[in-house]
């Protein structure tokens, strides 16, 4: 089907989530597999990289001067298995579409991120995790199957142990930069409502809080802890620790018995693209920081809806605009299990240099797949927002050097400023990895803004 | 790419002798150490702003440069670019001569009008050719606020900065769409080499003070400075005042 007439894109301005760094490429959306293909060869000298719904939040889905797949098009669900578990869908389906999809069959997504705006390709390219990682690791541990088509236009199957386990592997985490996955089969979980029976610990001090999370994580499907990084003092670090299971119907109060596994998201309102720069300031993170901290009292045995547990800012739309025309940054990186201390150490660096940072999420990781680029290893995970100001490049250079120092890594699909040193150091199977992109795209069809930043190829 | 706090990874100086031009990249490199391309003659300046900037941890390259030479314009950008993406162009090179010969002497006159208009016109369109390629980068242009309104003192000069300050304002609109901020940069009296001896005007400034402000606007985007910022509205006052007034200001 090569004889299809090349598509046509247009130019259209890109950047990512932290609505940084933006470049202008050719937008091209195709609607099937042979028109992915199409758009690989017909790419010009700056190269092709697929796009999905642009929540990470650096550059990866980006590329200057050159050509990009938008993937939303690709957005058919083929199957769902009740029984099994196996899910067949495109590589443009959201997870927040997929798992409507698959509720009703009582199924769940295993990993889901903080957010379910994201596409199937994006979970896989960035081998996403979410708060369930200590027990069920990271998206790529899920995919059974995927197609993926290369820079040659060969559509290629993929399983993560037969042949082609290396490219299957190394697109997992690989930011894009081996093809593009158009479609894939995914094993899901089986759950008999759409509820969590949630723990909510409010913890007083930060050291407290990671001890809490050390000893008993296990015994959750979900653990997660925010904490407040504008107070300081003997409550520095204080925080909510949250951690969940799975209710079963027994647990459900009566009047959701009826329909267990029933889920809307309301979505309250949609942030208007008017913010002043510098909306979270000092006195506005002390604000939300108390009132976030206060409205959880330590409870346990809650039932909580899915949107109340995992994803509290989907009620609000385009939230990212509040942080306003300068945009944002999300520093996230993880740190060996015994490197705890690096938590406290970043954090106090963050208050030394007068940046607030109101939404801090820690977690502590599971083990680690074969992915060389997948970013979680076992380890604490920490996570905050930075909204983009004066100094901040050099704060973030020092704490690079702190989380590399401790044998830490930043996280791809977050990463918009480091170097190109920072990410060598950080993944040391980097180069095993450029062999096997090296040997399915030996021209360097796959670029993208982050490919050509970071020296990833 | 510029990132998202606004550290470029590779910064092209044209005129890379220029005092402004290269506090600009100090500027960036104080912050970050990044890929640096000198174009310039060759000199014992050039070789020594070399070595200052490797010293800050620059990989720096340099590309031989004549802005007199149009002819050989498109081979020095595409040397220039042969490196690999360009985050940030400044062009930076011009003559400020000398008033008094320039307007009586043909030859004088069309020397400044050749190296700070046709010169900078020539690289611009070059420049912007490859800006547009990549999708993405900053061209900064460093006008004057000589070329706001023409005084006695120093027209000829500021002729050829109105040219250009026109040119760039222009080409920033044509290449926004591609992704591409161009910034003009419409300094006071700086004090440098190219103004030594001559009697400093009010708000007069520093390179290190001008590159400071390139910076930022860079980094914010923004598409036209003065520098220092309240020449904008000291111009802006001074654009407006009746000839035989402005006639008598000690300007």
């Amino acid at each position: 089907m090569s004889s299809l007439p090349a598509p046509v894109g247009e130019p259209r301005r890109l950047h990512g989530w932290g609505r940084t760094a933006p470049s202008v490429a050719e937008v091209v959306t195709p609607r099937d597999p042979e028109e992915v293909a199409t758009a690989i060869r017909g790419a010009g000298p700056r190269g092709v990289i697929a796009r999905g719904l642009g929540r990470s939040y650096g550059d990866p889905a980006q590329n200057g001067g050159g050509r990009v797949v938008e993937m939303t098009g690709l957005s058919r669900i083929h199957s769902i298995d009740a029984e099994s578990g196996l899910v067949d869908v495109d590589a443009g389906v959201s997870l927040d579409t997929l798992m409507r999809a698959a509720l009703p069959f009582g199924l769940w997504l295993p990993v889901l991120p903080g957010t379910r705006q994201v596409t199937i390709g994006g979970a896989i390219g960035a081998d996403i995790h979410g708060k369930a990682h200590h027990v069920v690791g990271s998206f790529g541990n899920h995919v059974e199957s995927m197609v993926l088509v290369t820079a040659d236009g060969a559509v290629r199957e993929l399983t993560p142990d037969g042949e082609g386990s290396e490219l299957f592997w190394a697109t997992v985490g690989g930011m894009g930069l081996t093809g593009i996955v158009v479609r894939a089969r995914l094993r899901l979980h089986h759950v008999e409502t759409a509820y969590f029976l949630v723990d909510t610990d409010q913890i007083d001090n930060l050291d407290d809080l990671m001890d809490r999370q050390t000893r008993d994580d296990e015994k959750y499907a979900e653990s997660v802890s925010w904490f407040d990084a504008v107070t300081t003092g003997p409550h520095f670090g204080r925080g909510i620790l949250t951690r969940a299971n799975h209710a079963r119907l027994d647990d459900l109060p009566e009047k959701l018995r009826a329909q267990p596994l029933k889920f809307d998201a309301p979505q309250l309102l949609t942030v208007p693209d008017v913010f002043p720069p510098g909306m979270l300031n000092k006195l506005t993170g002390k604000i939300f920081s108390e009132l976030w901290y206060r409205k959880s009292p330590t409870k346990h045995g809650a039932v909580q809806n899915i949107t109340q547990f995992l994803h509290p800012l989907d009620i609000i739309g385009e939230w990212n605009r509040g942080y306003g025309p300068n945009g944002f940054l999300q520093y996230q990186f993880v740190v060996p299990p015994d490197r705890g201390d690096v938590i406290r150490t970043v954090l106090e660096r963050i208050t030394a240099a007068g940046k607030v940072s109101a939404l801090n999420v820690l977690k502590r990781f599971g083990e680690g797949n074969r992915a060389p680029l997948s970013f979680p290893r076992p380890g604490w995970t920490l996570c905050v927002d930075i909204p983009i100001g004066r100094g901040l490049g050099e704060l973030c250079d020092e704490l690079d050097t702190i989380v590399l120092d401790a044998g830490g890594r930043h996280y791809l699909a977050k990463e918009s400023r480091t170097s190109a040193e920072a990410i060598r150091r950080g993944y040391p199977r980097l180069d095993e990895w450029r062999k096997v992109r090296a040997a399915v795209d030996p021209e360097g069809v796959f670029a993208s803004d982050m490919s050509r930043r970071l020296e990833l190829v | 790419m510029i990132d998202a706090v606004g550290n470029p990874q590779s910064i092209l100086l044209l005129g890379g002798t220029s005092e402004i031009g290269l506090a600009v990249v100090e500027a960036f490199a104080s912050d970050r150490p990044m890929r640096v391309v000198l174009a310039a003659r060759p000199s014992p300046r050039l070789d020594e702003a070399r070595a200052r900037l490797e010293g800050r941890g620059c990989a720096v390259e340099t590309v031989e440069f004549d802005a007199t030479d149009l002819g050989s314009h498109a081979d020095v950008v595409q040397k220039a670019f042969a490196g690999g993406d360009v985050d940030v162009a400044v062009v930076a090179f011009g003559l400020l001569g000398d008033n008094e010969q320039a307007w009586t002497d043909a030859a004088h006159a069309v020397e400044l009008a050749q190296v700070n208009y046709t010169a900078a016109v020539s690289v611009g369109v070059l420049v912007a050719d490859r800006l547009k390629e990549q999708g993405h980068g900053a061209l900064v242009a460093l006008s004057s606020v000589a070329g706001e309104r023409a005084r006695r003192s120093n027209f000829v000069y500021g002729s050829t900065k109105a040219g250009l300050d026109a040119f760039y304002s222009g080409l920033t609109e044509a290449l926004r769409p591609h992704g591409v901020v161009v910034t003009v940069v419409r300094p006071g009296f700086v004090h440098t080499k190219m103004t030594e001896g001559l009697q400093a005007a009010p708000l007069s400034t520093t390179p290190e003070a001008v590159a400071a402000i390139v910076a930022d606007a860079v980094r914010t985007r923004k598409e036209l400075v003065w520098a220092p910022a309240p020449l904008r509205f000291v111009m802006s006052i001074l654009r407006h005042v009746p000839r035989p007034i402005f006639r008598r200001l000690p300007l």
